[in-house]
């Protein structure tokens, strides 16, 4: 049975491009660990050579042709966008001078 | 104004304007607005979409095959220069840039939004609890959970505010919350409906699905939204499935045991029970079927719709759209701090469990166990659909639940989902039928069939 601690969860807040606060952090572990548990019920089921199902119709990948299409203005695309300079995305400066 | 076929009579006979039903339907949003329902009501432009309509009527031109229908749609869905946000803080002010699909095509053909429902966050959850815009009540009593994750587009249809709610179905996101609301739920089969414009939970389970008391309406609405569409490559292209002639009688199998599998209420398991007898009464073959995997569905369903969400949430960065955090020092901290404020617990929750199932050392053991039981159970499924026409379940194990109830305790509410989540795990169309009330609380009755069987299961449904 995995266990999941604190090292676990900082891990996967890394890779998940998360950062909890404590109380936030101590409330899913406790869940994650009750959730796993239930996960772990998976291992009763006898799955020797059985090839995993990665699609579940036939009807995949029906690709259209490559033509290229205007889609969307300059304005259009930055439409959204938080914070755009000059026509260009924005992101707060993270390369320093030396 | 809850049948397809009244309001079009009112409409022929001149009893009725569009602007006449848009402005009823707003009526019924004022009166049910502490239930939560809609984010946006997109009052103006429905009106302005009604006189034209009634104008174009009065020309003599030909109508289009949604005329008469106005709906809800789901906060998941895109529509073009409209605000859509999946019940998200992390979308807050987001406008589409284009329009679903299905939402284009029911617009052609003369359907009116009416607006836009609150829904769990990026259609996680069971209850609708979790979402930024706050709860949605069941009309039915509002100390209850209208269901999830289309809860509010469940109770749109339930409290009259449209005809056709627009919702999707991940898990039983559709049926759990038309059963909770009294109001039939219809999931489509994997690929029956484009999910161009829905905004992406878990891709190989998600599907667009319909609410309504009438289903005509939903019938109608299908057959305008459905088909193959270039822009999604898992969309169906209907013309090449060969139809089924409809029969007077059906075999229907229902899984031995179920009745008492230890999660089903009492009132749940007795009008399940009675629901058998009328079907066998009414000269159906209704037939106990052996299935040993019902207590994996669950784990099956939630090892691999967090594992896609947890990649499909990956888009939300802070940066091209969406709340961006301020004071952040380095990019990484900008996407952590960016996604941590815009994300709501259960979303978090949902990611982190995803990233452990995909992640070195995990992935063996839960993610590919996971998709090998998938491939299991949609085998032991087709083999009894080599043998009946359809599955009988019920929608879910009890009725709806108080508000705040399940909320501290996600793995009870996941529990909750036992029923509806086989569905998509094969990518099954499946519906849920109004099956009565119990103590002042709605439930209902499911039916599921063969992939691209959907035409024979609305109409079967319509005749129950």
């Amino acid at each position: 049975m995995t266990k999941i601690d604190s090292d676990l969860i900082s891990k996967l807040e890394q890779l998940s491009r998360l950062s909890l606060k404590a109380a936030e952090k101590e409330k899913i572990t406790n869940d994650l660990n009750s959730i796993v548990e239930m996960f772990d019920k998976l291992q009763e089921v006898d799955t020797i050579g059985v090839e995993p199902l990665r699609h579940i119709t036939h009807h995949i990948n029906r690709m259209r042709e490559d033509e290229v299409r205007g889609e969307l203005t300059n304005e259009q695309a930055l439409k959204n966008v938080p914070k755009s300079v000059d026509g260009f995305i924005a992101v707060p400066k993270f390369l320093k001078p030396k | 104004m809850t049948s397809l076929q009244s309001i079009r009579q009112q409409l022929d006979s001149g009893d009725l304007s569009m602007v006449g039903v848009v402005e009823y339907y707003l009526h019924q949003i004022k009166q049910s607005r502490d239930l939560n329902i809609y984010i946006e009501i997109y009052r103006e432009e429905a009106l302005s979409a009604a006189e034209r309509l009634d104008a174009k009527r009065a020309a003599g031109e030909e109508m289009g095959a949604l005329y008469g229908i106005v709906a809800s749609i789901k906060d998941v869905l895109c529509y073009q220069d409209h605000q859509v946000t999946a019940g998200s803080h992390i979308l807050d002010g987001f406008e589409s840039q284009f329009t679903a699909t299905s939402l284009e095509r029911a617009l052609a053909e003369d359907m009116i939004i009416i607006g836009r429902t609150n829904c769990d966050e990026f259609a996680m959850g069971s209850s609708n609890e979790n979402s930024y815009y706050g709860p949605t009540f069941n009309g039915i009593d509002p100390d209850r959970v209208p269901g999830g994750s289309s809860g509010a587009a469940a109770v749109s249809v339930q409290m009259d505010t449209c005809l056709v709610a627009f919702g999707s179905d991940t898990g039983g996101s559709v049926r759990q919350p038309a059963a909770f609301c009294g109001v039939y739920g219809y999931k489509p089969t994997y690929g029956r409906i484009s999910r161009y414009g829905l905004i992406a939970y878990a891709s190989s389970f998600d599907q667009i699905g319909l609410l309504s008391k009438d289903v005509s309406a939903i019938r109608e609405t299908l057959s305008v939204v459905e088909g193959q569409d270039q822009m999604d490559s898992t969309s169906a292209d209907l013309a090449s499935i060969e139809s089924t002639a409809p029969q007077k009688t059906y075999k229907i199998a229902y899984f031995e045991h179920i009745a008492d599998h230890p999660a089903i209420a009492p009132a749940i398991r007795e009008a399940f029970q009675d629901r058998i007898e009328q079907l066998r009464a009414a000269g159906h073959e209704v037939v106990p079927v052996s299935f040993d995997l019902i207590d994996y569905l669950v784990p099956t369903y939630y090892v691999l719709t967090t594992a896609e969400a947890s990649s499909n949430l990956h888009r939300f960065d802070g940066v091209r759209y969406g709340h961006q955090a301020k004071d952040a020092h380095d990019i990484h901290e900008l996407y952590a701090k960016s996604r941590s404020e815009g994300f709501g617990t259960e979303v978090k929750r949902r990611i982190m469990m995803g990233t452990f199932v995909l992640s070195v050392g995990y992935f063996d053991a839960y993610f590919n166990k996971a998709q090998q039981v998938r491939a299991l159970l949609t085998e032991q499924i087709k083999t009894i659909f080599a043998e009946h026409d359809f599955i009988l379940m019920p929608t879910t194990p009890d009725v709806a639940w108080r508000v705040g109830e399940k909320v501290d305790d996600p793995l009870e509410m996941y529990l909750s989902d036992i029923f509806t989540v086989l569905a998509n795990l094969c990518g099954l169309p499946a519906i849920s039928i109004p099956n009565g009330v119990h103590e002042g609380l709605s439930h209902g009755i499911q039916l599921l069939a063969r992939q691209f069987d959907d035409d024979r299961l609305i109409d079967f449904s319509a005749s129950l």
